[in-house]
């Protein structure tokens, strides 16, 4: 069968009848049988997905199909499908099935998505790496030996691989985008409240947002429209209309770009990132987009702000999990026990650093020196990042100061992992969209990401920019 | 022991925090039922549950009883709420947080009025009232190694009122929770019974010198399941905390229990192994605004409070305090009584109609207000008939009375000459009779010319007598004395 990488052709494929569901299906469940060590998977869901895709042949007969028939998506393993197996690949959630399907699922449901499993990632979704994993690390599909980026690191290298069409993942400070970096692919974040989170096993319920990966744009947009929009099921999801995202992903006229200054000279940044970063800005400018550096002395503040917040939500979040009503249960003697056996036992060293600060940061002594001001700074943070809209349409920067590294380097140092984020985490905190685009290579062939932030709900603005930077670039491949 | 002297050198200073369960449909946060009674475990879904994945939904029904209660207590609303979240591990509580509100409450200030048995009036202040949900229930039972968690009440809606430290003895804070209980039930908000626990009371009780302004050191007391237990609890607590005092012992910041059968408070823990509940804003719950228009359609569905009726049925009806004071004891009572006063202006016959008969009849059987068969209009009719002078009030109430509630479909009045009660205060008919008696008599006559004037009676039981018990006796009192006199 041929290799698809866009819905578009897939669904050609399938009008002409040149290709089925089933037929994808199995050509994605032999990819994960083949691939395996990869351990992007961790649930695949064979016989349903099989049963699926003949239900979906069968409507594409009628005529009745949905806009998603042909599309076989992987999901994280934070997302709620109902009676699967979902346990934010912890411990604590061991056995644990989910009794209801999360909105944004339903929603690719309903237009005829088949999920064809789940997908390996940092527990609670709390990491950089894919490393703290209950199910063990996922790999780099290009460099076996590295890690592909966490949280949604399974995400990212099923997409890559080929293993199914497009992926979930959540992105809280850069889940998403920072493997899509480290993958060579196409990762989203919107802007936080875009799509419901109902569903959505929280990690830092003000930053929690689902994401995309996928190949191309369009199929990003095509996913983002069907899956964004005002939910009853949780009150905090905008009621901002939905646009048609897939319908317009070109992009016309001339941008006006700004780059921060303290990105690019940021000493953690890597040289090969650096050089890419300038060529990028070189051709915007030769293609006569207005590019120019702003300052943004804030940077250093974005990753202690965006620590002390999530850690304090997760340390309330993650209460739930207490051996009570569900999920790993230790043996004890009495009631504190059990709490402390319980947490202890279930949850992973990485999980349990950011419930102890999170609990920390909230206590009566420290609350005022630690989470009164990170919300201040994440005012100004948020305030800061949108005044440069006020003048420009989009913020470039690296998606990461490093390409993917070895599995293991960094798991010693919490404080060097969290530096991965580094550029990341800024439309974290400020609640507002990006994208991660692949944009070239450094010297061993690792793949290098480009972020592409813009204003709250500017989605449509992101993805027709990024195709406009994604045709630029293979112009310019073509031509050395 | 505590003597009058005793007490009198300190002052007591008490404040309550109210929880009332709200009757909304549904629970605070989801869809699950709120009901009372259910089997264990059947009113639980997985927000309930708070199963990962899941986000609260804001009831607005519960927000717009919260407001209700605001406004009947004088509070300002506030426009802008947030939900805070409470942190705190235990079995009952699913998400290992209550979801609360902490500094946007939703109603702040206002005052709750009283009066008691002396007659003196107090206003005591509350510093807020805010919306929160209720945690499961531990069951602890006697065979079993294991607690048992129901989880039904999880996520029940609450309001919880909170007052100020103005409260000064056991008997104002009876009056009080008293009083708050017949506000909620008066907006229908909440049942109010404290033995299901829909309605709870914590106080805060701390005593110090008379004149001092330093309050002493407070002891909250929880437990207390009958707004008696909490004037008993509370008079423990004076008494307990005075005594300690006089020994020159300070009293202990702590939580206690009150004990009703032996009548008294046990120390739980103190305040140094308090909770710190890390409260923050609510992430999962996007604010709150309440507009102008909202709370102006809750104003316009509020009904009459019982402050409201006890001004209007002392000022407008010009009725005694007692009777206004039985008269707003409860809401169902008092707008019955409203309706009759819609037909009759008689209000003092009004009220001794609900006070006298009505209410020994549903007392003797037992029945709710809402049980008797009689209507308001009805019972105004008969006070009516009372008032034309057609029958006494003791024939209507013993005979009338019982009479109509086995024939609520009748007219009183038909139903009156049916059973030959009517008096006759026709003139026309009374006097011939009065002639005739005097005619009958006439040494009689001559006697009260001659100044025995109580012969008057004689002449009266005659009148009656030839009238067949229907002469209205006013009437015929008012002749008779005429004719002789003339």
């Amino acid at each position: 069968m041929k290799a698809y990488t866009a819905l578009a052709e897939i669904q050609k494929g399938l009008a002409k009848g040149e290709v089925t569901v089933v037929q994808l299906v199995r050509h994605y469940l032999d990819q994960i049988e083949q691939k395996k060590d990869l351990n992007a998977f961790v649930h695949v869901f064979e016989q349903e997905a099989l049963e699926r895709a003949q239900e979906v042949d069968q409507r594409i007969a009628k005529g009745n199909a949905g806009k998603l028939a042909g599309m076989v998506l992987g999901i994280k393993d934070v997302l709620c499908y109902k009676d699967h197996p979902v346990q934010a690949a912890s411990k604590i959630l061991s056995g644990f099935e989910s009794q209801f399907t999360a909105t944004a699922i339903q929603r690719l449901i309903d237009e005829d998505v088949i999920i064809i499993g789940s997908l390996n990632c940092d527990e609670f979704a709390m990491g950089s790496t894919n490393e703290h994993s209950t199910y063990g690390p996922a790999k780099n599909a290009d460099f076996p030996d590295c890690v592909p980026g966490g949280s949604s690191g399974g995400s990212a290298v099923a997409v890559q691989a080929g293993l199914c069409l497009a992926s979930l993942g959540t992105d809280t400070g850069g889940s998403v985008r920072q493997p899509a970096a480290f993958c060579d692919v196409i990762g989203l974040k919107p802007t936080y409240s875009r799509i419901s989170r109902y569903g959505l096993i929280a990690y830092a319920s003000s930053f929690d947002t689902i994401g995309i990966f996928t190949k191309n744009i369009e199929d990003n947009a095509l996913l983002l429209e069907i899956m964004a929009g005002k939910d009853d099921f949780d009150s905090t999801a905008s009621q901002q209309p939905v646009p048609k995202y897939s319908q317009h992903t070109q992009w016309e006229g001339k941008a006006r770009v700004a780059y921060l200054k303290e990105t690019i000279e940021h000493e953690g940044l890597s040289p090969a990132i650096r050089a890419e970063m300038e060529q990028v800005l070189n051709r915007l400018r030769e293609e006569g987009h207005h590019v120019e550096p702003v300052s943004f002395p804030l940077l250093d503040y974005v990753l202690p702000t965006y620590y002390i917040l999530t850690t304090a939500e997760a340390s309330s979040n993650l209460s739930r999990f207490d051996g009570v009503r569900y999920g790993y249960r230790a043996e004890a003697q009495n009631l504190d026990q059990m709490y402390t056996q319980t947490r202890s036992e279930g949850f992973g060293e990485e999980v349990i650093r950011r419930i102890l600060l999170g609990t920390f940061v909230l206590s009566a002594s420290y609350y005022d020196a630690y989470y009164t001001k990170a919300q201040k700074l994440r005012r100004l943070i948020q305030d800061s990042t949108r005044e440069i809209f006020k003048q420009y349409d989009f913020i470039l920067l690296p998606t990461t100061p490093t390409t993917a590294f070895e599995l293991g380097k960094k798991l010693q140092s919490p404080i060097e992992m969290y530096l991965a984020d580094l550029y990341t985490v800024q439309a974290s905190v400020a609640g507002i969209p990006s994208i991660s685009i692949p944009v070239g290579k450094d010297e061993q062939g690792k793949s290098i990401g480009l972020q592409v932030m813009a204003d709250f709900f500017q989605e449509q603005k992101i993805f027709a920019f990024a195709n406009e930077l994604i045709s630029l670039q293979k112009t310019h491949v073509n031509t050395l | 022991m505590l003597t009058k002297e005793l007490l009198n050198k300190y002052t007591p200073v008490v404040g309550l925090e109210v929880h009332a369960q709200l009757l909304t449909n549904s629970k605070m946060y989801c869809t699950d039922q709120n009901q009372y009674g259910s089997l264990p475990n059947t009113n639980i879904g997985v927000i309930t549950l708070g199963h990962p994945g899941t986000l609260p939904m804001v009831n607005r029904k519960a927000i717009e009883y919260g407001i209700k209660m605001g406004l009947a207590c004088g509070c300002a609303i506030s426009r802008h709420n947030y939900f805070a979240r409470k942190n705190y591990f235990y079995p009952d509580l699913p998400k290992g947080y209550q979801i609360s509100q902490d500094k946007t409450p939703l109603c702040m200030d206002g005052s709750v009025d009283i009066m008691l048995k002396d007659g003196s009036q107090h206003s005591i202040r509350l510093t807020r009232i805010h919306l929160e949900e209720d945690a499961g229930k531990s069951i602890h039972l006697d065979h079993e190694k294991d607690t048992l968690v129901d989880f039904n009440r999880a996520g029940v809606p609450l309001i919880e009122v909170v007052t100020e430290p103005d409260i000064r003895s056991s008997e104002q804070a009876y009056a009080l929770l008293t009083e708050i209980r017949k506000l909620v039930r008066y907006l229908a908000i909440c049942d109010g019974n404290m033995e299901e626990g829909s309605l709870r009371c914590d106080a805060n009780i701390s005593v110090m010198p008379k004149g001092s302004d330093t309050f002493g050191n407070k002891v909250e007391v929880k437990n207390m399941n009958s707004i008696r237990n909490v004037q008993r609890a509370i008079e423990f607590e004076i008494e307990r905390q005075i005594m300690l005092v006089e020994k020159g012992e300070t009293i202990v910041s702590e939580t206690r229990t009150f004990d009703a059968i032996a009548g008294v408070t046990h120390s739980m823990r103190t305040k140094e192994d308090l909770n710190d509940y890390r409260y923050f804003p609510e992430p999962d719950i996007a604010p709150l605004h309440i507009n102008e228009e909202w709370i102006n359609q809750i104003k316009a569905e509020m009904p009459s409070l019982p402050q409201q009726l006890f001004r209007q049925f002392t000022q407008e009806f010009g009725l005694p305090t007692y009777d206004a004071q039985v008269l707003t004891d409860t809401k169902e009572i008092a707008l019955y009584f409203e309706e009759m006063c819609k037909n009759t202006s008689n209000y003092k016959a009004a009220s001794n109609w609900m006070m006298g008969p009505i209410k020994s009849y549903l007392n003797e059987l037992t029945l709710h207000i809402k049980d008797f068969p009689l209507s308001p209009k009805q019972i105004t009719k008969v006070i009516a008939i009372i008032d034309e002078g057609k029958m006494s009030f003791s024939a209507a109430a013993q005979k009338l009375f019982p009479e109509l509630i086995n024939n609520p479909q009748m007219q009183p009045i038909e139903l009156a000459k049916q059973l030959n009660l009517l008096q006759e205060s026709d003139l026309g008919m009374i006097l011939p009779l009065i002639e005739e008696v005097l005619e009958q008599y006439p040494d009689k006559v001559a006697e009260y010319k001659s100044g025995r004037k109580n012969l008057i009676g004689l002449f009266m039981g005659e009148v009656m007598k030839k009238s067949r018990g229907k002469a209205d006796p006013k009437a015929t009192s008012k002749l008779l004395k005429e004719k002789l006199e003339a």
